[in-house]
């Protein structure tokens, strides 16, 4: 039985099949709980209640919200690219969700681990803009055109600053593994061994970044109701439009997995003594993705030009002193193993 | 076959009918999502072959940044395609004549192609083995350390040409509104708004 998974190629393919379907599917059941306790905390903020009347506590309701969305008539406007108009939506699921594939939830839970990793979480964050740009353009219509524009530019901006915070990781780390750069955060001090100690302003600055880079407010200008109906989603109707959505919120949930990886120690105990696990793991994913929620209640949008102002002028310049900075103070080893974890680790 | 010649097929077949269809299609902004295929399918061979860090630039620098912007000039463009299209059939025989020349010396020069005796010892910075660095150190000790001035030159041809750009296309003009980032910061509730008290039954 082994050898038949261990050795034939449809054994192998089986086991590649059932390991990925083994991460997409909780993954999805607890997108499900996020989208709830998105709206509960917005809710909360605001002083509302939320959903609160499908099962209890309204724990339910996405499920509920999950059907009305596939028992809906799917609309295509005349007119419209109908290829194109509904690939975006597979484009933007598949690109949110494949780039799990390299997240380590344990140490060698992993479904690939690849050694550029990642680069490749960046390669393919960096893919997702074309389900924006596909549904807007194929839309046939002016308001999805200017939204999917806005997103493109929005977020091709935000990478360079993404990519210049992974870079600074990278060179503390000496490695572009996921599990390499957990393990560089091991230590005797547990929590304050993580990276986002000795890369403090890299963590607000990431944080924000990868707000927009998912289009989350403040940054959810492709969508700005007020000013493009609701940007790129506004032809879309029933599952396309579902896709996109869980599409968007994959992405975010991907995004506190990787603030979690890069500056919280991934599955690494705050505490020493404590033993590691998926729980740490996972309790880091869920404050981060509390903080993505705050944020959407407290926050107003910024301005367009505002958003790009922040991106190039601000974001870009104290990023790329970062790198300079860390890659000296790596170099030197100033106060030891700071900055360079791998002088220290191996 | 192994999982490795499947997809080496899947990517190669990929690669070809992406480029074909990248020339064939009617709508540009298809033959654009035909050539992300194309290159997508191209980095899927780069893993194949163990060059997982050029893979990887392939896509964050030709899929997520140039065929964006591919996308973008032609989903902007206001030309009838359809109607030179049209015209493509009276190409089609000397696009093929260039292609079959092409592929003719293409053949010639690498039909004959030999590597000289010994030739590992004459490089100037060997490659580190694949025992001891993987590819991503190992293009990485061969640009920044053994080839920084070149890079480094490289880099400079870069920005010149974006300083051209820009020169090119930056125009002061006068009779726009323009945001003034730091005066707005510098609001406070004091200088933004008034507040009047209205007795009922009167105006201001």
């Amino acid at each position: 039985m082994v050898e038949f998974f261990t050795e034939t190629t449809l054994g192998m393919g089986l086991l590649i099949l059932l390991q990925s379907l083994l991460l997409v599917v909780p993954l999805l059941v607890a997108l499900a709980f996020l989208m709830y306790a998105d709206r509960k905390i917005w809710a909360a903020v605001q002083m509302r209640r939320g959903p609160n009347i499908v099962g209890a506590f309204g724990l339910l309701q996405s499920f509920a919200d999950f059907i009305k969305y596939i028992v809906k008539e799917i609309v295509v406007p005349a007119g419209a690219d109908r290829p194109v108009f509904f690939l975006a939506p597979i484009v933007s699921l598949t690109m949110a969700l494949i780039a799990w594939a390299v997240i380590p939830f344990n140490d060698s839970w992993v479904l690939t681990n690849l050694n550029v990793a990642i680069l490749y979480v960046f390669a393919v964050s960096s893919l997702e803009v074309y389900g924006v740009i596909m549904g807007g353009w194929a839309s046939n219509s002016k308001y999805p055109f200017l939204g999917s524009l806005r997103s493109a530019a929005q977020m091709i901006s935000y990478e360079v600053s993404i990519g210049l915070i992974i870079i600074s990781v990278i060179i503390s780390t000496g490695s572009m593994n996921f599990t390499d750069i957990v393990h560089a955060q091991d230590g005797n001090w547990g929590l304050f061994n993580w990276y986002w100690l000795p890369h403090l302003p890299m963590l607000f600055l990431f944080f924000i970044s990868a707000l927009a880079e998912t289009n989350r407010p403040p940054f959810d200008l492709p969508e700005a109701e007020a000013e493009l109906v609701a940007g790129y989603q506004v032809e879309y109707s029933s599952t396309p439009f579902l896709l996109f959505m869980i599409g968007e919120l994959v992405a975010v949930v991907l995004m506190c997995a990787l603030v979690s990886l890069l500056f919280f120690g991934g599955w690494l105990s705050p505490i020493p003594g404590l033993p590691d696990g998926i729980l740490w793991f996972i309790a880091k994913m869920g404050f981060v993705f509390f903080m993505f929620s705050m944020v959407k209640a407290i926050t107003p949008r910024y301005r367009y030009d505002q958003l790009m102002r922040l991106g190039w002028k601000v974001f870009l310049p104290f990023s790329l002193f970062w790198v300079v900075f860390v890659a000296f103070m790596a170099r030197y080893e100033v106060l030891g193993g700071f900055w360079a974890r791998w002088a220290i680790g191996g | 076959m192994t999982i490795a010649d499947f997809t080496f097929y899947l990517f190669a077949l990929c690669v070809v009918l992406g480029g074909l269809f990248t020339v064939t299609s009617k709508n540009p902004v298809h033959s654009v999502l035909w050539l992300i295929l194309s290159f997508l399918s191209a980095a899927g061979l780069f893993v194949l072959l163990g060059a997982e860090f050029v893979a990887m630039l392939l896509i964050i620098v030709y899929v997520g940044a140039v065929a964006v912007l591919f996308l973008f000039v032609v989903m902007m463009l206001d030309v009838d395609f359809a109607e030179l299209k049209a015209e493509m059939a009276k190409y089609v025989p000397l696009g093929g004549l260039i292609g079959v020349i092409l592929l003719m010396q293409l053949t010639l020069a690498f039909g004959s192609w030999t590597y000289s005796e010994g030739i590992d010892s004459r490089l100037g910075s060997p490659a580190p083995p694949l025992d001891e660095a993987h590819n991503t150190q190992a293009l990485g000790l061969i640009i920044y350390d053994d080839y920084f001035l070149v890079f480094q030159l490289s880099g400079l041809i870069l920005l010149v040409a974006m300083i051209g750009a820009i020169v090119l296309t930056l125009r002061h003009r006068v009779d726009v509104k323009r945001q003034d980032p730091v005066a707005q910061m510098m609001r406070d509730p004091k200088t933004a708004m008034e507040l009047k008290d209205v007795k009922p039954g009167q105006g201001l």
